[in-house]
């Protein structure tokens, strides 16, 4: 074991590497505090850079940037009650009220330093729990890879959102896109209707970078918002009183830190829904709700906790069984792809190095985050001043450039811009975009799984309840799947007749 | 553009049958189950099936009134002339990238790109061709020189550097 970790200590404290991070982490907390910028899309943007670089340098530049740009969604959020990013949202009216009480900076270094601890207490659970999965994991089939796939898919349409049904469709269209090409069981091409583009299947880096950056822009094209007006106040030590707030809040740490693990680790939710419900938990429990929204600091640091915790949170189920837990994970599985450095329990046996120096690269991330969050706040004006009609243009530019350099063919561009078409189209109806993309992710090893347990069982579907771990996770998924609608069924008749004369 | 859900539905309906009716002409393979046109053919099924479900809540929206009733709800940005000369002006340079790079050369066609993006934008007239300018040639110089992606040079062949 320690022969490993001096390796992944070797592979990660490289002249190279370190200046990738400290490049990744400028990038990420500048996304993370331009609002409409998010950071998936900081991850997407990324995606075609590090398709030149070596596996490690590249996740490290992801893992910085993600951290930092979530961390950094709080700067508008408290300077011009706009969020940077999704995950900021569930508080930035909260730091906003603190910001008009002048305790601008308290909101600030609260998200600053609970945003650390949140991520490094992440990835402690990531490092014990990851592995021990792992060896866990070592005896799975096809049956129990099926059915964890189908767990996963269910919960990001049943837990991780609230359309339901139209979660569903966007779950079927994304594994349908999972479909076209050449790679399925029998090597049939599906849906390629004579193109020889469409044969190796749609691509999923143009895919991502269509749905979380051009419909970014799209949105801000048509925006009709007046962009907010920072407010000019003198910030001054972001790190007083931090202490005082540890000890004061520890149990509010602890299980903000808690939920957004959780939370990152369950497929489809990440750093945003997290934030979401350890706000709303943080009030609920807390010794004095009504100061809530009045400008409060202990749900900011809850939450803010939270969501950096779940990104960590979100890489448990990516690493061990290929199964993202949220969208940024989900395009880290398709770099991991393209590096060969395949997701799943055989990468924690074979090469413990490269799981290692993931786990270092998130506490460096983590720890830097305190030094370089602090400039960026000192900086905070300036960033917020950017002209947005300027960067906007230059990253759809970008992200054009970006999709070509995958394979170097305009098909890619193509499929970017209508796949940024479709998801704002989407949105603007209220169909959420994750199921799709966990969808065209895991399509594949869905369908792999059920042809090769279909193929094993000679046709008999009740091999894939026979095993002890496969019939465990079978029963859960289809208890995820009945319980919703038949308690509602439940209470329904329970009210029918309740209301039903005696 | 919001549609009702009906008319979601509707093509959910059409999409998810027409997948099962293309499924058909699969392939099977002797001696097992499970061929090509399985899984296209569920998630056939499946999207016919929701689909059904939202033409229900789509129609039960319209007779209930309020949100949602209407077959197509246009967009607020839809009455504003800016936002809608932006998302002309936004599809309108795409289009274009697409058709004319490989003719005109990335440094031409990214510099037309980004100066009607900024112009729709309402950066200042003065700034834009030089700004449109050398952020193309920066963008060129990142991913053509230190990442060698090979992006067309078009015209400017003669002048590559």
């Amino acid at each position: 074991m320690s022969e490993a970790w001096l390796q992944a200590f070797g592979l990660v404290f490289t002249p190279y590497n370190i200046f990738v991070m400290v490049g990744a982490s400028l990038f990420g907390l500048f996304v993370g505090a331009v609002p409409g910028l998010t950071a998936t899309m900081a991850t997407a943007l990324l995606v075609p850079v590090t398709f030149f670089m070596a596996p490690i340098p590249a996740i490290a530049a992801i893992v910085t940037a993600t951290a930092m740009a979530i961390f950094s969604g709080d700067i508008p959020g408290a300077l011009l009650r706009m969020p940077g990013t999704p995950a900021s949202a569930a508080y930035t009216d909260e730091a906003y009220a603190m910001t008009k009480k002048g305790m601008a900076e308290t909101a600030l270094g609260a998200g600053l330093v609970f945003s650390a601890v949140g991520g490094l207490f992440g990835t402690a659970v990531l490092m014990v729990a990851a592995p021990t999965l792992a060896e866990f994991a070592l005896n799975f089939s096809s049956y129990e890879y099926f059915w964890l796939v189908l767990m996963g898919l269910t919960c990001a349409v049943f837990i991780s959102t609230d359309q339901p049904l139209k979660g569903l469709v966007t779950l079927f269209l994304g594994l349908l896109i999972a479909g076209v090409g050449l790679n399925n069981p029998a090597a049939f091409p599906r849906f390629t209707f004579g193109s020889t583009n469409l044969l190796g299947g749609i691509g999923l880096i143009p895919l991502m970078i269509g749905m979380f950056a051009v419909s970014e822009i799209i949105r801000y094209v048509v925006n009709l918002e007046p962009e907010g007006t920072i407010v000019d106040q003198p910030i001054g030590n972001v790190f007083k009183g931090m202490w005082g707030l540890a000890v004061k809040y520890p149990k509010q740490i602890l299980r903000g830190s808690t939920l957004g693990t959780l939370i990152g680790a369950l497929p489809g939710a990440g750093a945003d829904i997290a934030a979401w419900m350890s706000y709303a938990m943080s009030k609920r429990l807390s010794k004095e709700p009504e100061k809530f929204g009045t400008g409060h600091v202990e749900g900011i640091v809850e939450s803010g906790s939270a969501n950096n915790s779940a990104l960590a949170g979100a890489w448990i189920p990516a690493l061990v069984f290929g199964i993202p837990g949220d969208s940024i994970t989900a395009i880290v599985i398709g770099v991991l792809y393209m590096k060969n450095m395949n997701p799943g329990p055989t990468l924690f046996t074979t090469n413990p190095q490269n799981i290692y120096a993931v786990f270092l690269l998130f506490i460096i991330a983590n720890l830097i985050m305190l030094p370089l969050g602090w400039l960026c706040i000192k900086a905070a004006k300036r960033i917020l001043q950017v002209p947005r009609e300027v960067l906007m243009p230059v990253i759809l530019l970008f992200c054009i450039v970006g999709s070509f350099a995958i394979n170097n063919t305009g098909f890619d561009i193509a499929i970017m811009l209508i796949a940024g078409v479709v998801a704002y189209v989407l949105e603007a109806n209220d169909f959420p975009i994750t199921p799709l993309i966990l969808g065209v992710v895991l399509g594949a090893m869905l369908e792999d799984n059920f042809v090769s347990s279909m193929i094993k069982s000679d046709g008999n579907l009740l091999a894939f309840v026979s095993r002890p771990i496969a019939g465990t996770l079978g029963v859960l998924t289809l208890l995820i799947w009945f319980l919703p609608p038949a308690r509602r069924l439940l209470a329904a008749r329970r009210a029918r007749r309740a209301a039903a004369p005696h | 553009m919001k549609l009702n859900d009906a008319l979601w539905g509707a093509a959910l309906i059409l999409l998810g049958g027409s997948l099962l009716v293309h499924v058909q002409g699969f392939p099977r393979i002797p001696g097992q189950q499970v061929g090509p046109g399985l899984f296209p053919g569920i998630l056939g099924i499946g999207l016919a099936a929701c689909g059904l479900l939202l033409v229900v809540r789509g129609v039960r929206q319209r007779t209930a009134g309020g949100a949602g009733a209407a077959w197509c709800q246009l967009p607020e940005w839809a009455h504003a002339p800016r936002q809608r000369l932006g998302f002309a002006i936004l599809v309108a340079v795409n289009v274009l990238y697409l058709m004319a790079v490989d003719r005109l050369g990335f440094i031409l066609t990214g510099t037309v790109y980004l100066a009607a993006l900024m112009g729709v934008l309402r950066v200042r007239t003065m700034l834009i061709v030089p700004l449109a300018l050398a952020l193309t040639v920066a963008i060129h110089y990142a991913f053509y020189k230190l990442l060698r992606v090979p992006l067309p040079w078009g015209v400017l062949q003669p002048i590559a550097w």
